[in-house]
């Protein structure tokens, strides 16, 4: 009997461990703000597999650590919940957030900083037990949030106070508050975390931020053609890994900007659906999901020859993407 | 001389001294917030058995509620933004709330009054450092020929509603309107904003009808709306009844079916509790949760006019009023309004420059500008009075 349960022990490990070892699951996750759905995509084919009701109102969406679950934050349920990302299935619920917008993971995986858009905070709050251990108080709407490598540092925007906070993570204090323009929204960080940039949405502009001494040192601003400066509303920032090119989804101006980091020089502008707002990389960053907020659709590009594949229709105001590939 | 070196340079150390100690202290910014005790604008205008038609409040908890948004702004600035409210039974009492204050150093003044009462309140400090914002009255002779260079507009006018309202008869071709005005000067200047932008915008009104309230079968010409809506045809009603008892009965009650827009069913307005893009749901959130009732376009106009002037003060890291003033009524305001376009002042009349939205009782329709109406240099400028309709020249 003993030698049993020890040779069938390790099966069971095994078997439980199966969709990790798996590999990705191919496929896409898109959340979409108005429906309260998840809309499910296959990967390579962009044909939409399901979409499945979750909390209402989900916005940001983010792996954990080792990419076997997801995260998805519900602003009118005062909810995140994790599901398992091979089968989709809700594995629990985080209660008692209030308003989550965006969020971004500790590099350790362990803490979630969360932006409360109706509660001028920041919150950090343990996985595991899914206590909120701290919270900062910030400028009205906070919305992007960005964590270092290091995991020592995280920004995050207040949309409405236009400044970009930059917090302690170890004393829960804010370090310093930087004054960037109209309506932050998004952060992208160099690969060196020598410059932050920030889209803010209003001004038109990426500010580019110097991270050791907190202050402005450049900006971008975009104008693709036929379009005036306050119809150009950028709002998600994705930055490749070699830190060389920027995409910057412009809003209102149906456009994603295509920047190159080093001259801080527009290359080109991308045609895509109305209001893009997020974006996402496949895992090799040779094509680019974009969800177009006032169009419904989600626009994929190839990253490399900078054209449009295809669009594909979503749920009502698709907001997040999550790319399992 | 050696010396003599060493006491410059110890009176320039001072001097550079001086001003950071005094940073940190809090630096205060006082906004005086003005209003006309028992303003009949306010009175509770119930129609028959109570039912209230028209939102009657005042738009004070909009600019509380921007000055507490100050709080973080103001931690960065080492400055605290309060508000001072004060009343007065006339213009002059008002005017010497405004010497009390100034002599404190108040430089920025919200004013929930009429257009009589801004214009002799804005006689009473010509040429003063000081701004009195407009946060409640739309009459265009505020920004034409009674237009004062410290009196600046944050509530749209009528003829950017009006303006608004033409853009969508004309994306719609609904291009023949009959006009039912009420007998009040407000109902008069609104239907005279129509007339303009009908005309500006290509649009036909068939004919003007005044209307009174009433039952009197003598009168069924002016009370009765089958009768007033019987004969021509005409593709849009447009009312003109800014206290609203008449109006509530207009649609569904022409002798056509055909839509109703004005002070009744669709209706231009600065802010509306059913936006829902641009933030806007946060802001009405907030405000509802603060003032326990939803957000009016007057209650935006005084929100967004403290911050005005908290950005202003924000962006030039100034107490200084004439620095101020400048960023304030400059071309580089980019002032976030949660309608989606950065609002700023115009320079020729003051008046903010802003979305206009078209909503109906629950929903808001068309955010005007409306596509396809271009202006040469800004498209939020094809709302009310243009630079070369010179109807002020403050420039």
């Amino acid at each position: 009997m003993k030698k049993f349960q020890r040779s069938f022990l390790p099966a069971l490990v095994f078997l439980m461990a199966a969709p990790a070892d798996a590999g990705p699951s191919g496929k896409i996750y898109v959340t979409n703000e108005k429906s309260s759905t998840i809309t499910v995509l296959e990967n390579m084919t962009y044909k939409v597999i399901r979409s499945f009701k979750t909390c209402k109102r989900p916005r940001g969406i983010h792996f954990s650590k080792d990419r076997s679950q997801f995260y998805v934050g519900c602003a009118d349920d005062n909810v995140i919940v994790i599901y398992d990302t091979a089968t989709a299935k809700l594995v629990r619920r985080i209660r008692g957030i209030e308003e989550p917008e965006t969020f971004d993971l500790s590099p350790d995986g362990k803490t979630l900083y969360v932006s409360n858009e109706e509660d001028a905070a920041v919150s950090f709050v343990d996985v595991e037990t899914g206590r909120v251990f701290a919270e900062v108080e910030l400028g009205e709407e906070p919305e992007g949030v960005q964590v270092t490598a290091d995991g020592s540092t995280v920004y995050v925007a207040s949309e409405a106070a236009n400044i970009v906070h930059v917090i302690d993570t170890a004393t829960a204090e804010i370090r310093a508050d930087i004054l960037v323009g109209t309506r932050p929204r998004r952060f992208a960080l160099t690969p060196d975390e020598k410059e932050l940039w920030v889209s803010a949405e209003l001004a038109g502009q990426v500010d580019i931020i110097d991270t050791a001494t907190n202050r402005t040192i450049g900006d971008i601003v975009f104008l693709p053609t036929g379009f005036r400066r306050n119809e150009v509303t950028p709002v998600d920032i994705l930055m490749t890994g070699d830190g060389k090119t920027v995409f910057v989804a412009l809003g209102r101006a149906n456009h994603v900007a295509v920047v190159d980091v080093a001259s801080r020089k527009v290359r080109d502008y991308i045609l895509v659906g109305k209001r893009p707002w997020g974006l996402a990389f496949s895992r090799d960053e040779k094509i680019l999901y974009v969800a177009n907020g006032l169009s419904d659709d989600l626009t994929i590009i190839d990253a490399v020859s900078l054209k449009v594949v295809k669009s594909v229709a979503v749920g009502m105001v698709p907001y997040g993407i999550l790319v399992d590939d | 001389m050696r010396n003599l070196a060493i006491v410059v340079l110890a009176a320039v150390a001072m001097s550079l001294a001086a001003p950071t100690s005094r940073a940190a202290e809090l630096t205060t910014v006082t906004v005086g917030y003005l209003e006309i005790t028992d303003d009949p604008r306010y009175e509770e205008k119930r129609a028959y058995a109570r039912i209230r038609v028209k939102p009657h409040d005042r738009p004070l908890p909009g600019a509380e509620m921007a000055i507490r948004e100050s709080r973080i702004l103001g931690r960065v600035l080492k400055m605290k933004f309060r508000l001072e409210w004060a009343t007065g039974k006339t213009a002059a009492a008002l005017a010497s709330e405004v010497e009390r204050m100034s002599a404190d150093g108040v430089r920025y003044f919200l004013v929930d009054a009429n257009a009589s009462v801004l214009g002799a309140l804005a006689t009473a400090t010509k040429g003063r450092n000081l701004f009195l914002f407009n946060i409640s009255e739309p009459s265009d002779a505020l920004r034409a020929g009674g237009c004062r260079a410290q009196l600046m507009h944050t509530l749209p006018s009528y003829a950017m509603m009006t303006d608004a309202l033409a853009q969508v008869l004309i994306a719609n071709k609904w291009r023949q309107v009959l006009v039912l005005k009420g007998p009040l000067a407000d109902d008069a200047a609104f239907a005279q904003a129509f007339q303009v932008s009908a005309k500006r915008f290509g649009v036909r009104v068939t004919a003007t009808r005044d209307f009174v309230l009433g039952n009197d079968p003598r009168e069924r010409g002016k009370n009765n709306i089958r009768l007033m809506t019987a004969e021509d045809d005409y593709d849009v009603v447009f009312v003109a009844d800014t206290e609203g008892a008449f109006g509530r009965y207009v649609p569904y009650q022409t002798n056509r079916p055909r839509p109703v827009i004005g002070t009744e069913g669709l209706i231009a307005e600065a802010w509306h509790w059913s936006w829902e893009h641009h933030g806007a749901p946060q802001l009405n959130q907030r405000f509802e949760k603060r003032a326990k009732r939803r957000m009016t376009g007057p209650d935006w106009a005084a929100w967004v006019a403290v911050k005005a002037i908290v950005e202003s003060i924000v962006r030039t890291k100034s107490a200084d009023f004439k620095t101020v003033r400048a960023y304030l009524q400059g071309d580089r305001m980019t002032l976030d309004g949660y309608k989606g376009t950065p609002s700023s002042f115009r320079p020729w009349d003051n008046q903010l420059r802003q979305p206009i939205l078209l909503r109906t009782h629950n929903a808001v329709i068309q955010r005007a500008p409306l596509k396809g109406f271009l202006h040469p240099t800004e498209n939020m400028d094809t709302l009310g009075f243009d630079r070369a309709d010179k109807k002020c020249r403050l420039e």
